[in-house]
């Protein structure tokens, strides 16, 4: 067992419009470097309002969360952005890619913000991580020329762009059919059993959670089973 | 540090939006070009109209006002020392309006590091002859060559050379309307009585239009010695002595001085003409307002089209987040898109009022006043053109620092979870 890359202790949260309501109670567990782990429960469980927590950008819980062995609690907006781009790869539902650039310069984004290697680099980076993926053919096409399958394949490539420590998913296959689910399942597997690559996937697909390495069972707000 | 990125970012999302962008810099280039034409042609017109008078008129004028004797019979008396005097019983003298020591005056004057230069006048009053009738008028003899330098005399003369005043003898340079009232035509002769009774033949080598109807009625310029003959006065006989100084400012204090000093009158130009200047300053207020409403117009177009943006992009700005993108960074490439059309608009509007600043400056403009302006003046001050750029860009700094800052302050969580 590798060492510990997220810890989260004791996180509570609450809603506080129109009324108040706790969606997270007591919630802690921790992930391992190399886990592929799947948290699951049904909708309105709290799942994904866990997974915005962990992923730094909402701030407005109480507890602590520490990524890299580093608490992430009273740091600033432009230091936990810098967490973001350095440490967390993201794969939401809906694919988010900006339509603006094309698909290579999506996936080179987060790299030229974190500026650890030059463009050039980056861009060779970027063309590995498509080939990884299989979607090499498609880097100079733009964004909105893309298949949902396609996009969250580029969007799994721009999530691996920096080496984070985890990748974080809500709902990645939420919006794919069958076989593009399996096709961005297989990818994950691959990249947590080849690479070692951990993973922390929010989802409802029973059948995407069973094939993980370890499911954590949400309701209401407490997690019933860490897996 | 990872400015190349953001302006990448930033271009790229105005290419998308190409034509809201385009729009916007349009806004910006209108209103720049008609600040940078409304500025050139009003102070154009303000250097025009300052110049019919500051160029003609001296800084400080040197002269003896003929006025009662200060020393008045009751002034004398210690009973009324207190009081104030209604009683004045010893009229204006025949006080000389020669201005005393005139030579050592002029040189002393010539030798003031505060002077550009100075020019001598003898006015004297005469009688132009034309038939039975007599027309009364004014000669002023005049060193031509530091008239011309001083006071751009020659931009006045609508026919014949003035040097002619210094090169021909008993010659002459007749007003615009006198020359029309007496027929005669360079080359001619006018007889002129003084006011002596002496007659004397003077040939007319200019004729000069100031401007001002009723003065070229009346108004004549014939050389120093001339006027001096005319006058029947030895060649140190000077009435006027006027000044051009430096520094314009600075002429109430030269002229206090001067008078004490040469115990002579002086008076300056701010007192001669007091009023001028008030309507140089209004004008000029008048067009930075409109320029300036003009452009907070622009920056509300800014405004609008960058918060619609900025709808529009949520999800571009709640990923970029996402990815580790600050606020700062969202922040950043906003102001650059707003400063990138402000820039561009800017520029290309100086460029365009610059070429509206020549078109005017091509469109005739015949007045009495000047003879020597043929079209309308333009001022091509780069000062003007310095202030619309920064103009431009304030602006929209300021038009798009509040959409920045919405942006800025997304919260991507929203956005991500809204879908």
């Amino acid at each position: 067992m590798g060492k510990t890359i997220l810890q989260a202790a004791n996180i509570n949260k609450y809603f506080n419009d129109p009324v108040r309501v706790q969606v997270l109670n007591e919630v802690s567990f921790s992930v391992n470097q190399g886990d592929f782990v799947s948290v699951t429960g049904k909708s309105g469980c709290g799942k994904s309002t866990l997974l915005y927590i962990l992923s730094t950008m909402d701030t407005d819980f109480e507890g602590d969360l520490a990524i890299d062995d580093e608490t992430t609690r009273d740091k600033p907006e432009s230091e936990l952005a810098r967490i973001r781009n350095e440490k967390i790869g993201f794969v939401f539902q809906f694919h988010y890619l900006l339509n603006e650039f094309t698909v290579l310069k999506n996936v080179m984004l987060p790299g030229l913000k974190l500026h650890k290697f030059s463009e050039q680099e980056v861009e060779h980076r970027a063309m590995e991580r498509l080939k990884t993926l299989g979607i090499e053919s498609l880097a100079h096409k733009r964004a909105n020329q893309l298949s949902g399958g396609e996009k969250q394949r580029v969007a799994i490539a721009r999530a691996l762009i920096n080496d984070p420590l985890i990748i974080m998913g809500d709902e990645p296959t939420g919006n794919l059919d069958k076989k593009n689910s399996d096709i961005v399942f297989e990818h994950f597997k691959l990249l947590a059993e080849e690479f070692q690559q951990t993973l922390l996937i929010v989802t409802h697909d029973e059948e995407f959670a069973k094939n993980t390495h370890r499911v954590i069972e949400m309701e209401d707000g407490r997690i019933l089973k860490r897996g | 540090m990872n400015l190349k990125l953001i302006i990448d970012i930033a271009k790229s999302l105005m290419l998308a939006r190409f034509r809201q962008t385009l729009v916007a810099a349009v806004g910006v280039t209108f209103s720049i070009t008609m600040f940078i034409a409304l500025l050139g042609f009003m102070n154009g017109l303000n250097d025009m109209l300052d110049g019919l008078i500051l160029n003609r008129t001296p800084h400080v004028r040197l002269f003896n006002e003929i006025k009662p004797n200060p020393n008045q019979p009751i002034s004398r008396s210690a009973e009324f020392e207190r009081g104030y005097h209604f009683i004045q019983s010893v009229k204006s003298s025949n006080a000389k309006q020669e201005i005393a020591n005139s030579a050592a005056i002029l040189q002393a004057v010539q030798n003031d590091p505060l002077v550009l230069g100075v020019a001598p006048k003898v006015n004297t009053p005469v009688l132009y002859n034309s038939g039975t009738i007599d027309i009364t008028g004014v000669v002023s003899g005049i060193d031509v060559v530091a008239e011309t330098a001083l006071f751009f005399f020659n931009d006045y003369i609508r026919a014949g050379n003035p040097i002619d005043l210094k090169n021909v003898s008993n010659s002459i340079i007749l007003g615009k309307g006198l020359a029309d009232k007496l027929l005669v035509e360079i080359g001619q002769v006018v007889q002129v009585t003084t006011s002596k009774g002496e007659r004397l033949p003077l040939k007319v080598v200019g004729i000069f239009q100031s401007g001002i109807a009723d003065l070229d009625k009346v108004q004549s310029f014939a050389s120093i010695s001339t006027a001096q003959k005319l006058l029947g006065a030895p060649n140190n006989y000077i009435t006027d002595i006027q000044i051009k100084l430096h520094d314009l400012a600075r002429a109430p204090e030269v002229s206090k001085n001067y008078a004490w000093l040469f115990q002579c009158d002086a008076e300056d130009i701010q007192t001669a003409n007091a009023q001028f200047e008030t309507g140089s300053v209004i004008r000029t207020l008048i067009s930075y307002v409109v320029g300036i409403v003009l452009l907070i117009v622009a920056g509300f177009g800014i405004y609008n089209i960058l918060n619609m943006m900025i709808y529009e992009k949520m999800d571009t700005i709640a990923i970029l987040k996402a990815t580790g993108f600050s606020g700062s960074d969202v922040r950043k490439i906003f102001l650059g898109i707003a400063l990138t059309i402000g820039l561009a608009g800017g520029a290309i509007g100086l460029a365009f009022g610059f070429i509206f600043s020549l078109l005017i400056d091509q469109i005739p403009f015949n007045t009495a006043a000047l003879p020597t302006i043929t079209t309308y003046p333009v001022n091509y001050n780069p000062k003007f053109y310095l202030i619309g750029i920064l103009f431009s860009l304030v602006t929209t700094y300021l038009a798009g620092f509040f959409p920045a800052r919405k942006a800025s302050k997304i919260d991507p969580v929203i956005i991500i979870r809204g879908k």
